[in-house]
């Protein structure tokens, strides 16, 4: 592990010991576990004392079964300097039945749309968010669809004010499960 | 006119349009305008000509690339991927891969690598092209973009000839590149390095001293360095703000290392800073490609290992396209083996250890990032991909703020957002 970072990751240790877990190194890529309740302070911390001024990326990961519930969803905010070649991610666990993360933007303005988009594709709140909606999906839709749980195909494409045209195996069939005025089949 | 207004879906207008202060009107920019570049739509509240309130609305060329690459296997992401920031292709391509191959713990050939660097910076040079005409069609230089299209064809003859596709080529894979340079390539780029120095002094000839350029442009949509890197803003936008952060130079997975080039900066943080910027990118890069050939080391541009390269060699069958006909006999008459390897690889694809990596590379509008994550299978568990535009966008409304209302579309133009990439 790079030097610099390794004293970055004891310092964090050090200044959060119940809030970031131990730093793991794979693909030669550091990253840090932190408590979801913390993020925002652990993060200010990162921004102010180290020099982690930008938040490159910040994205969610379902992962449904294959961590248990309560670790079902992860957010890894991809932290870097903007002189240095220095990179650290953050992963932070959201679990099932309670999709809560603090938000970031009053740290990093920058992820502002990336948690938009997180809230679109997987559900999860950002609480403190100014502006939490839909930003690629119709917000009418139903459904968040990078959750792993979310049906591939065969179901009915939504469109506004309740309209939808069934899968393509069912239409023209039963005039019922049409729910767009016009003609489909 | 309040932030959350204005949808994807529209059906918002009589929402936005009568809540608005005294004084001020809501205008709809797009999603259908030739300066929105693609499908953006900018809801503007105005006072007069001045601009008050800005809001963008993305969406319209939402196509789940990400979601889409779940059920592909690894080296099909790469045709998908591709299809993202269409004018950057092969850098989406490069960084897929580069993503792909760290997971596998294997690094390409030094051939593969350096013509990814090549393929990279003329990609950079086509993109800047794209920028330069179509920001020139905008602010009245209409000259500029059809040279800058016609410049942009010549890179993209040689993207044919390498490659057989002008755009979405799918050519880097894991592990290397599809398939060697083909014959005639080297003298195509030369020709190409030779003639494109003396088009850039045309442009800057057209644009550098031009009145109305340089009043369209100067002191308008003006980044700070510090608003900028808060925002998350890099690339051209951020070294046009004085910060000379250039993922080439400081943390490059491409052998940038070995080319002699420098990192163009300027520090005016407006719009002709931008152009500035990107036109002496343009010469860099001709630099960088004029060393990668100029010193291209021989051999293989794919890894040996059997269990990850492409089985099948490209080569001319007797119908004039194919695969190699004397691989074709080898699967199909003499090896069982073969052709079950042949066979498992191409359908099922190679397993890639379970883990994440974050790969960052500089592509044409600044940091390109790949967060791949893999649950040891044989398609990507999660594809994210950090387009550059979808966070520069970010910065359009403090930047159009307090300007006219024609000058949204420098400022615009001068963020060069490629919907491909913003939406995907």
């Amino acid at each position: 592990m790079d030097e610099r970072l390794e004293q970055i990751c004891a310092r964090a240790r050090e200044r959060f010991p119940e809030r970031v877990s131990e730093p793991a190194e794979a693909f030669g890529e550091v990253s840090v576990e932190v408590a979801r309740e913390g993020l925002v302070e652990v993060a200010t911390w990162l921004r102010d004392e180290e020099e982690f001024a930008l938040l490159a990326d910040w994205s969610a990961v379902d992962h449904l079964d294959v961590e248990p519930d309560e670790r079902r969803f992860l957010c890894a905010a991809h932290l870097a300097s903007v002189s240095a070649p220095l990179r650290l991610r953050l992963r932070v666990f959201v679990p099932d039945g309670d999709e809560t993360c603090p938000s970031l933007v009053g740290v990093w303005p920058a992820a502002d749309c990336q948690e938009r988009e997180m809230f679109d594709f997987f559900g999860i709140r950002f609480e403190g968010h100014p502006d939490l909606r839909r930003i690629f999906m119709p917000e009418e839709w139903d459904g968040h669809p990078q959750r792993k749980d979310y049906p591939l195909g065969g179901t009915n494409v939504q469109y506004q004010h309740g309209q939808f045209i069934p899968p393509p195996d069912r239409r023209g069939q039963d005039t019922t499960t049409t729910g767009y005025p016009g003609r489909i089949s | 006119m309040s932030a959350s207004e204005v949808f994807v879906g529209g059906q918002d207008w009589d929402v936005v349009s009568t809540r608005t202060g005294e004084d001020t009107l809501v205008i709809n920019m797009g999603p259908q305008h030739p300066s929105t570049h693609g499908v953006l739509r900018l809801v503007l509240e105005i006072d007069g000509e001045t601009i008050v309130n800005a809001k963008s609305v993305v969406g319209y060329l939402h196509t789940g690339i990400e979601k889409n690459t779940e059920v592909r296997n690894w080296v099909q992401g790469v045709t998908f991927v591709t299809r993202m920031d269409y004018l950057a292709p092969f850098h989406n391509e490069i960084a897929y891969c580069l993503g792909v191959e760290r997971l596998l713990g294997i690094t390409a050939p030094e051939r593969a690598q350096v013509i990814r660097v090549l393929l990279a910076e003329l990609n950079r040079i086509s993109s800047h092209l794209v920028w330069l005409a179509t920001s020139g069609m905008e602010l009245g230089a209409l000259s500029m973009m059809l040279y800058g299209f016609r410049e942009r064809e010549m890179i993209l003859d040689i993207f044919e000839h390498i490659t057989g596709l002008r755009m979405n080529h799918a050519y880097v894979r894991p592990g290397g590149l599809s398939t060697d340079l083909p014959d005639g390539s080297i003298e195509k780029i030369r020709e190409f390095l030779d003639s494109f120095p003396k088009r850039i002094d045309e442009y800057e000839g057209l644009l550098s001293e031009n009145p109305t350029w340089i009043d369209r442009n100067a002191g308008i949509g003006i980044l700070d360095a510090e608003t900028a890197i808060g925002l998350g803003v890099t690339g051209p936008l951020l070294r046009a703000a004085g910060v000379p952060r250039d993922l080439r130079k400081t943390e490059s997975t491409l052998p940038y290392e070995r080319y002699d080039f420098d990192v163009a900066v300027d520090d005016a943080a407006d719009c002709l800073a931008r152009f500035r910027v990107r036109v002496k990118e343009m010469r860099e890069s001709l630099r960088i490609c004029r060393q990668v050939i100029d010193d291209l080391p021989g051999g293989p541009v794919m890894i040996e290992d059997p269990k990850i390269a492409w089985p099948a060699k490209l080569g001319l069958g007797p119908d004039g396209l194919g695969n190699e006909p004397g691989y074709i006999q080898k699967i199909m008459g003499e090896s069982m083996e073969a052709l079950i390897h042949h066979f498992k690889l191409v359908t099922e694809g190679f397993k890639v250890p379970a883990g994440e990596v974050y790969v960052p590379i500089e592509s044409p509008r600044g940091e390109l990032g790949y967060h791949l994550v893999s649950s040891g299978g044989t398609r990507p568990w999660r594809v994210h991909v950090r387009d550059p535009s979808f966070i520069n966008l970010q910065a359009m409304p403090g930047m159009v703020r307090g300007h006219l209302l024609a000058d949204v579309v420098a400022v615009v133009a001068s963020l060069d957002p490629v919907m491909g990439g913003v939406d995907r």
